[in-house]
């Protein structure tokens, strides 16, 4: 086995992700510009997965999760993190072993830790989406979760994604042998001016926690989901031929983009607790809506699999 | 006489699986074979992490050439009739025989099969078992349309003769090839090899790092577990499921025992085993002289050149703060507790019950209400019981059930302990769940019996108020399981109370409250809504639960061989809401009628009760006037009057004082004069009046028998 040399710094080990999987032929994506609540939102993941155009795509994440939020003062808990995600579709047959291969990369070397695939099957019930899977346990601890899609958004997937999501705080935190999170260290600790994560984000922690729970204003927040939900509608309720140039455009894309800022918009209002227990499935019952209008619509487009007859 | 060799290499099998799966696995595979035609002297199954095997041992070498008879039409039929024939048979007309048969002659045809070699047969049942197996969940992957638990990597399935050697089975499914290879463990022997049967495999796997079987496996971990933690005068808390599970999710078990971080010591001995099973699947490691939980033990599946030194520092770190964060509630949760849990018992009128039913605080009310009300016929003390009641769900806003919903009740316990309340109370709140399933055990302290009998009942009560009875296999509140926990609550302590005056009181108490939309109300002047009374008669109901209580009674009985009948004949007398007065009945006469007296008085007593019945219906005269001595005729008839008598103060005695079983022993008197006056005596003689005499005579066995069980719903 190679010897493998351990990362410095938190982007260390993002930087090893992103050209490990560069090298295995992965389209190296960017975050998507949108608040969302998990990578798996992100449009290369939630509409890729849809029909049978192969894709291969990583990116980083930044994921938010407004009920998370402590404030900058627990050891991992944060409600803005980043998560890694890789989607190939179809899953390729050595999948474990390439997915092995980048922890590998990020210097956990195999001879010395124990590795195990626990059964966890994933379910988005906003995104209307299941999956049948593992989470990755390194020494005991959940690095990643592994999951083979077989339903996104109502629609059954054909052929079937690989999905990996990896906790990059957590995974690095674990690399690097740090306790608290707000103590990593964000660039090389040699670098002129070393950042930790806390110097980057322990203020913005503080002030999202306190605006998520307690000054996010309520009304506005319903009027935008409202507003969303109604937009999501319209835009996929317009005629498939675009008057303007003639053409075939089914607004896909900006449609998913109401759905992604509903469901958003929903994380806040739970965090703000004004969302009964009842309630709570309705507005989940309203996003997934939403979301298999998006996969619909998403299946009728080129990059959906769809052919002109 | 080959052995059959399959294995079938997969991604990772979730443990919980694999044991139906390897079942699952043989069944479908010996019993494709046998159907085929095959006999085999031996099957066993395996299961690991990554592959299901099957070996079969002394499998025939192929199947027997069947010959086949088949009728056909008539001979005369027509040409239509007999061309279907032929189609079906595949035969010609000259092939086929023609016979006499009851209706002329009619065409035969002898069809053969030959018989056909294992391997082919092995193909097609293995492949058909893949397709069709019956996973709890499955999933497909790639581009591919197979499913399978997880992503199916390689099928091993060879035929292996003394004679001629190993053969491959040949077989594809989806572009899987079976072989004769496979591979050896994930990390430490990833390469493939090849392998001739089934003795040869496992000695193979063994060397490439894998233990194939699951028990095996299981008791390398207790093993090794064990002599790690008496080595240092330690032992380890015995936990069979998680012991399957962690076998299940490794292929080379490697026990490592680590040490629990001082600042943790002092958590309950139950958090620290929820906590460290729940999440990282360890083993609870105790010392028995302080009784703590000091250490755990963790399964790896890996070798490692230090000795699992990176992998029990990782775990550590795992652990800390996992109960760091269990440290954190507990403290947290001890502070709410020593101020007394006020805030826990007001957030608890936030959490609704059921939208039909109430908060949870409503429903401690109640139970607070019902428990002291029980108090005193279970031996508690009412202030004490109403008391445990407010208390004992107090738990469920901690922030450690929030964590660990399994630990109800238990931190109750200590909560309440913390909070300076009665010995008695603590152990309520833990006990008052009990009992959950047919194995636990049932609790015997006065004041937890009262809790838990209130608890029951006021689900139970409050559920039939609102109509949602369990209907067929659904039972979503668990109503069965509630009912069955009164019964055994009641039998187990042998405690005395009348349900239906307990349930009648439940079932008032759910509506006192305006939430519960199946009761009507009055409006007072300012409006306010005012006497609830229920929609429903509190009698039906409460005689609809009781008859619930019966049939649950009833399934209890039959494990221990009560028949229904029997119990049918016992809740027809009085105080059939009182079940440990109904069971010690029944008990009584299910032994009864178990030996030889019981037997022939029954008889005796049906021949009676038909004779009569028959009697009454064509006379339409009910013969309840006592007979009289003086016109019994035969010294058998004077005998059974004697008999009677003396049986009937026997009987009334002993079921004054609750005595069946001196009150069937008086009954099984009754069988030899019984007997005896059938024996001699005509009951339609042609006197009229010794004839009425007779059949008045039978009404009085009817009464006497019928005092101590209604014998005319045995079945027999």
């Amino acid at each position: 086995m190679t010897q493998t040399t351990r990362p410095t710094c938190f982007q260390d080990v993002i930087l090893r992700l992103q050209s490990y999987w560069a090298s295995k032929g992965c389209a190296i994506l960017q975050p998507y510009d949108m608040e969302v609540g998990a990578g798996t939102f992100h449009p290369a993941t939630t509409l890729r997965s849809l029909g049978s155009t192969p894709w291969a795509a990583a990116y980083v994440q930044p994921s938010r999760r407004p009920t998370d939020g402590r404030y900058g003062e627990n050891p991992n808990r944060m409600q803005h993190y980043y998560q890694y995600q890789v989607l190939i579709k179809p899953s390729p047959p050595e999948l474990q072993t390439l997915y092995l291969g980048s922890l590998q990369a990020i210097g956990i070397d195999m001879a010395l830790h124990d590795i195990r695939f626990v059964e966890d099957d994933w379910e988005s019930p906003t995104l209307g989406a299941w999956g049948l899977g593992w989470e990755v346990w390194c020494d005991g601890m959940e690095v990643s979760q592994f999951t083979y899609f077989q339903q996104v958004g109502g629609h059954d997937c054909h052929p079937v994604s690989g999905e990996l999501t990896y906790g990059l705080e957590r995974l690095a935190m674990y690399v690097l042998g740090v306790d608290h999170v707000m103590d990593m260290p964000f660039n090389a600790p040699d670098a002129p001016i070393p950042l930790t994560y806390g110097d980057i984000f322990r203020q913005t922690e503080a002030e999202y926690s306190r605006w998520n729970f307690d000054v996010a204003n309520t009304e506005v927040l319903l009027k935008q989901f409202e507003e969303a939900e109604a937009h999501c509608a319209f835009i996929l309720g317009q005629p498939e031929v675009d008057p303007k140039t003639g053409k075939r455009i089914v607004m896909a894309h900006p449609a998913y983009d109401q759905c992604i800022k509903a469901s958003h918009i929903f994380n806040l209002l739970d965090a703000r607790g004004v969302i009964s227990v009842t309630e709570r499935q309705a507005y989940i019952g309203r996003v997934r809506t939403l979301a298999k209008l998006c996969a619909d619509a998403f299946v009728t487009t080129e990059a959906g699999g769809w052919q002109p007859s | 006489m080959p052995d059959l060799l399959i294995e079938l290499l997969s991604e990772e099998i979730p443990a919980r699986m694999q044991g139906r799966a390897g079942a699952d696995l043989k069944k479908l595979v010996t019993d494709g074979l046998v159907e085929a035609g095959l006999t085999y002297a031996s099957a066993e199954a395996f299961a690991t992490p990554r592959r299901l095997t099957l070996t079969v041992e002394g499998l025939t070498a192929e199947s027997p050439t069947l010959i086949e008879e088949r009728k056909g039409p008539r001979v005369d039929a027509p040409e239509k009739a007999l061309d279907g024939f032929l189609r079906a048979t595949g035969l010609s007309k000259d092939q086929l025989e023609a016979r006499d048969d009851k209706k002329g002659q009619v065409w035969f045809a002898k069809i053969t099969k030959p018989g056909r070699p294992a391997a082919e047969i092995v193909a097609e049942v293995l492949e058909t078992a893949i397709r069709t197996f019956p996973w709890p969940k499955s999933m497909r992957w790639g581009a591919g349309t197979l499913r399978w638990v997880r992503p199916l990597h390689g099928i091993l399935c060879i035929l292996t003769d003394t004679a001629s050697g190993t053969a491959v089975v040949p077989l594809q499914i989806d572009g899987l090839v079976a072989g004769d290879a496979t591979v050896g463990h994930r990390f430490m022997a990833p390469d493939g090899f090849a392998v001739s049967g089934f003795d040869d495999y496992v000695a193979a796997l063994k060397r490439a790092r894998v233990m194939l079987d699951p028990a095996e496996r299981a008791n390398h971990i207790r093993h090794d577990a064990a002599n790690m933690a008496f080595a240092q005068g330690l032992d380890v808390v015995e936990d069979a499921g998680l012991l399957a599970e962690v076998a299940g999710l490794v292929e080379w078990p490697v026990v490592l025992m680590g040490p629990i971080g001082e600042e943790f010591l002092n958590l309950p001995p139950e958090v620290l085993q929820t906590s460290m099973r729940e999440h990282q699947k360890f083993f609870s490691v105790k010392n028995p002289k302080s009784g703590r939980i000091e250490k755990f033990v963790t399964v790896a599946n890996v070798e490692t050149a230090d000795h699992g030194a990176t992998i029990l520092s990782g775990n550590r770190k795992v652990l800390a703060a996992r109960l760091s964060d269990a440290k954190f509630f507990w403290e947290n949760d001890l502070r709410v507790a020593n101020a007394g849990m006020a805030p826990w018992l007001d957030s608890l009128e936030n959490v609704t019950f059921h939208n039909k039913l109430g908060s949870q605080k409503a429903r401690i009310d109640r139970i607070a209400a019902l428990a002291s009300e029980i108090a005193p016929l279970v031996g508690a003390d009412p202030e004490l019981a109403e008391q445990a009641a407010q208390v004992a769900k107090a738990d469920l806003s901690s922030e450690m059930v929030y964590e660990f919903p399994e630990l109800q009740g238990t931190m109750g316990s200590y909560y309440a302990r913390a909070a300076g309340l009665a010995p008695e109370v603590a152990a309520a709140c833990k006990e008052h769940y009990s009992p959950l399933g047919p194995s636990d055990d049932v609790p015997t302290a006065p004041v937890s019996v009262a809790v838990a009998l209130a608890d029951k009942l006021d689900t139970l009560t409050g559920f039939w108020a609102i109509d949602e009875k369990p209907t067929g296999s659904k039972d979503p509140f668990a109503l069965r399981r509630a009912a069955l926990g009164v019964i055994r609550l009641l039998l187990e302590n042998g405690r005395r109370l009348s349900l239906a005056k307990v349930a009648a009181r439940g079932y008032a108490g759910c509506f006192t409250a305006a939430y519960c939309n199946t009761a009507i109300a009055e409006s007072d002047d300012r409006g306010n809504l005012i006497n609830y009374r229920p929609k429903e008669p509190e009698e039906s109901v409460v005689s609809d639960l009781l008859s619930f209580f019966h049939d649950r009674l009833k399934v209890f009985l039959r494990d221990e061989g009560i028949r229904h009948d029997v119990i049918d004949a016992c809740l027809a007398l009085p105080g059939n809401d009182d079940l440990t007065l109904l069971v010690t009945r029944a008990r009584a006469l299910s032994a009864f009628l178990r030996t030889e007296d019981g037997g022939n008085l029954l008889q005796g007593f049906k021949r009676s009760n038909n004779i009569l019945t028959q009697a009454e219906a064509e006379d339409g005269v009910a013969y309840e006037f006592g007979p009289d001595i003086k016109f019994a005729e035969s010294d058998e008839e004077k005998a059974l009057f004697a008999a009677l008598d003396s049986a009937e103060v026997a009987i009334e005695g002993a079921i004054a004082a609750e005595d069946f079983a001196s009150a069937m022993a008086a009954m099984a008197s009754l069988r030899a004069p019984i007997d005896a006056f059938f024996e001699a005596v005509q009951v339609n003689a042609e006197n009229q009046i010794v004839r009425r005499n007779r059949l008045n005579l039978l009404h009085r066995i009817r009464q006497i028998c019928l005092s101590a069980a209604d014998l005319t719903r045995i079945e027999g």
